[in-house]
């Protein structure tokens, strides 16, 4: 498993597990970020320390800091 | 609370999505331009009421409720999104929903269909954006959807008004016939220890919310299960429910089963299994035009330079599409204060109307082409796309001081007015980031300090360049805008640090594609936002300026008013040509109203607070000036027209006002003002919380007067000081 933090742009792969803390695992869940849902890395901003991922049809841009507890199936 | 009619017998229908799905322009296609803005039960959240006729159901009641991904969010907003679906807190429960559901966004936005239809609440389904998804070569199988979901679905095209009818059609059909529209849950939760939790939790569901229904009682004990925790804001759960909702979640958490991940996955499934289908592509997926566009906007470089170009374009913008309109609105509220002077005999009346009432209501218009065009600039920033990438680039700044890039858009509306930025803090999901922004935003350069700036500069600060092609006056205005800005961004960081401690709080933006405008929307966010300055701050500006009046006015002086009675039949008499006397005639009331203003309360205050205003260079009169000041930063400006006996119907641009302030000295001959005493106002107005709406509007949205009393001094020690380091600084350097 690679965590999304370490995955360069362009991957697509599907969540492995979501972990940070319970009320933002809670937002990204109700967002549709579950385990097995397929994701693809659009943009990784290493200066802004963002990253930008495609899921279900939406962009969304994490931190980098929460986006290292989102893991990826390889 | 299951009964279909209201107290009035209108049945309620409440529009209700994901954010930016659509709602707002359903709304107004359902209801036309008859809007009525109420408050929601309890909060100063506005509440968008309309009417409709529908054929059946006949007058019906419409809501635009405020957008939320589901029933659990976090934000002021968020949560009132969630009482008014729910019918918590006072509100009504809605006869029907209309559920505005983003086509290209399809399972996400059926998530919160899910949870409404648990609730049990009869729905109607509006996809929107259905354009935008046929763009992308998909196509939405509506029929399909609406055999999964068992409840209406309309397919819309809501600029081009396709599928209004439609969708009248549906809602009428839901709201006559008890069968349609209430197909309730659509999966179960199976597990059996999950079971068990919703059984403990609908036991204490409070019976007014299920009324009677089982079904509905367990909806909620689940929604209560999933949703309540020490972080939601809602006042009417019962203690005993959130008790028995902790227990339950610790006994899992000790099980190591997370009930979370089983609901939202349960309903995932159920989403994934029925609604993916319904999507049929027809193209393969390309790449697109948003994320090229994106690749040049986010560029860390580029982005960044294109960013602060949009920035330079709204200031230039502000500065110059606005002045013509103002230069009207003063020109047309002076005509109104003479047409009444010439009308009405002189009289305390007069003076009250024509200086309290006519120039306080002057004083809130004067504003409204800046603050009009500011929230259509930032209105079209939003309703592109474009306002998401303005947090994104931004975020890296305010990720230091504790915030989030998405902090800095209400503090954008900042440069208009305070006071709807302020509300503009409702949508951020922790309250300790919109307490922090609330804070920040008062020290933004708004567009009532603007004119006092143009006063004092071109009054004190020669109109010559430095290096040949800078020109002063203009450097200093961009020089205010930028401390303004710097000072607001370290005082949200030092105030995340020192008053508002807490853990970070992590970003999720969602980045929506690139659109064209809808005028209209933008057009609408922007009169609801101007209207919102209109009603909050105008009343209080109005309230102050009347007090002001009477600061400035009393005690009245009946032996002055003799005196200068004869003075005016004196040069009636001596001066034949009419407009010498008039001309002379408004000199003698100049200088009746600085007599009197002399001898006013307000000059005794002046007097009052001058010790504590000395060191930073001011004089008395300043001080009275700053004391106007309260009711709206700008009427410091005609506050001194009082002062200096030129009159109060003054304005920034006025050549005399400009003279006297060059010309005043202190008894010894050395002039009060010098561009350091220049510099050290502006820096007070720029720091100070001159302004009773914000104190007023901050006040409304966190209910406790601690906050605006805790705005206040904070941001008056931080003038107080900065503008004593200024002056007492320069003139230690020799500078004045």
């Amino acid at each position: 498993m690679t965590s999304l933090v370490d995955a360069s742009t362009g991957t697509h792969g599907r969540l492995a597990e979501i972990g940070g803390e319970r009320s933002f695992r809670r937002r990204l869940m109700e967002m549709g970020l579950l385990p097995g849902t397929p994701i693809r890395v659009v943009r990784r901003a290493n200066i802004e320390g963002l990253v930008e991922i495609e899921v279900r049809g939406c962009h969304l841009t994490l931190r980098k800091s929460e986006a290292s507890a989102l893991l990826l199936q390889s | 609370m299951t009964d279909t009619r209201t107290a009035t017998g209108t049945p309620l229908v409440a529009i209700a999505g994901n954010p930016n799905v659509g709602k707002t322009s359903l709304f107004n296609r359902l209801t036309g331009q008859d809007l009525k803005v109420t408050n929601y039960p309890g909060v100063t959240v506005e509440r968008h009421v309309g009417h409709t006729r529908l054929t059946g159901a006949g007058h019906v009641e419409v809501l635009d409720v405020p957008g939320t991904y589901s029933l659990s969010g976090r934000s002021a907003e968020e949560q009132i999104a969630i009482q008014a679906i729910a019918g918590l807190e006072g509100n009504q429960t809605p006869d029907l929903l209309v559920m505005a559901v983003d086509s290209t966004q399809l399972s996400r936005n059926l998530y919160l269909v899910l949870q409404v239809l648990e609730l049990g609440v009869p729905t109607v389904v509006a996809l929107t954006m259905t354009d935008m998804l046929s763009r992308r070569g998909q196509r939405l199988d509506a029929e399909a959807l609406e055999r999964a979901l068992g409840v209406p679905v309309v397919r819309m095209v809501c600029h081009r008004g396709e599928g209004v009818d439609e969708l009248r059609a549906a809602m009428d059909r839901v709201l006559t016939d008890p069968s349609q529209g209430r197909p309730g849950w659509r999966w179960r939760p199976e597990h059996p220890a999950l079971l068990e939790d919703i059984d403990q939790v609908a036991r204490l569901v409070p019976e007014n919310w299920a009324g009677g229904n089982q079904d509905k009682r367990w909806a909620f004990g689940l929604w209560a299960l999933l949703s309540l925790d020490d972080e939601d804001e809602l006042q009417s759960i019962p203690a005993e429910l959130r008790a028995i909702v902790a227990e339950r979640r610790a006994r899992a958490d000790a099980d190591g089963r997370e009930i979370e991940s089983q609901v939202i996955r349960g309903r995932y499934q159920w989403i994934d299994e029925h609604a993916a289908s319904a999507v049929i592509s027809t193209a393969p997926p390309a790449r697109s035009r948003t994320e090229r566009l994106d690749t040049a906007l986010l560029h860390p470089i580029f982005g960044f330079a294109i960013f602060l170009l949009a920035m330079g374009v709204l200031f230039q913008s502000l500065f110059s599409w606005a002045d013509p309109a103002i230069g009207l609105v003063e020109t047309a509220f002076g005509a109104i204060a003479n047409g009444i002077e010439n009308v009405m005999p002189p009289s305390l009346a007069r003076d009250f109307l024509v200086e309290g009432v006519i120039a306080g209501v002057g004083s809130v218009v004067v504003f409204l082409p800046q603050i009009l065009l500011l929230f259509f600039l930032i209105g079209l920033m939003e309703d592109t796309g474009y306002m998401a990438r303005v947090a994104y680039l931004m975020d890296r700044v305010m990720n230091k001081l504790g915030l989030h890039g998405r902090a800095f858009v209400p503090m954008l509306s900042g440069f208009a007015c305070a006071v709807p930025a302020v509300m503009a803090t409702r949508t951020m999901e922790s309250r300790r980031h919109r307490m922090i922004t609330m804070m920040a935003i008062p020290l933004m350069t708004c567009s009532a300090r603007l004119p006092v700036y143009t006063l004092l500069i071109a009054a004190l600060f020669p109109p010559t360049t430095v290096l040949g092609f800078l020109p002063v006056q203009g450097m200093l205005m961009v020089a205010m805008y930028v401390f303004s800005t710097i000072i607001a961004l370290i005082a949200a960081g030092v105030m995340g640090k020192f008053v508002f401690k807490g853990p970070q709080v992590p970003l999720l933006l969602e980045l929506p594609p690139y659109r064209v405008p809808h005028w209209a929307s933008v057009l609408r966010m922007m009169w609801q936002r101007a209207s919102l300055f209109l009603s909050e701050a105008g009343r209080v500006i109005l309230i102050c300026t009347i007090i002001l009046w009477v600061l400035l006015s009393f005690p009245q002086n009946p032996a002055l008013e003799t005196d200068y009675d004869a003075l005016r039949t004196e040069t009636v008499a001596a001066i034949e040509n009419p407009a010498a006397q008039e001309e002379a005639l408004g000199e003698l009331e100049a200088q009746e109203a600085n007599d009197i203003f002399l001898q006013s309360y307000g000059a005794r205050l002046g007097h009052a607070i001058e010790p504590v205003i000395e060191p930073l260079g001011y004089d008395w009169k300043i001080g009275v000036g700053l004391i106007g000041a309260f009711a709206a930063r700008e009427v410091f400006i005609s506050t001194m027209g009082v002062v200096y006996g030129v009159g109060d119907a003054v304005d920034e641009e006025s050549a005399t006002l400009r003279e006297h302030i060059r010309n005043e000295t202190y008894a010894d001959g050395s002039p009060v003002y010098t561009p350091l005493v220049g510099l050290s106002l502006m820096v007070f107005i720029a720091l100070s919380c001159q302004c009773m709406s914000t104190l007023a509007a901050v006040y409304r949205e966190t209910k406790a007067w601690r906050w605006p009393a805790f705005l206040f001094t904070y941001m008056t020690l931080l003038a107080w000081v900065a503008s004593f380091a200024v002056y007492q600084g320069g003139r230690a350097l020799g500078l004045g």
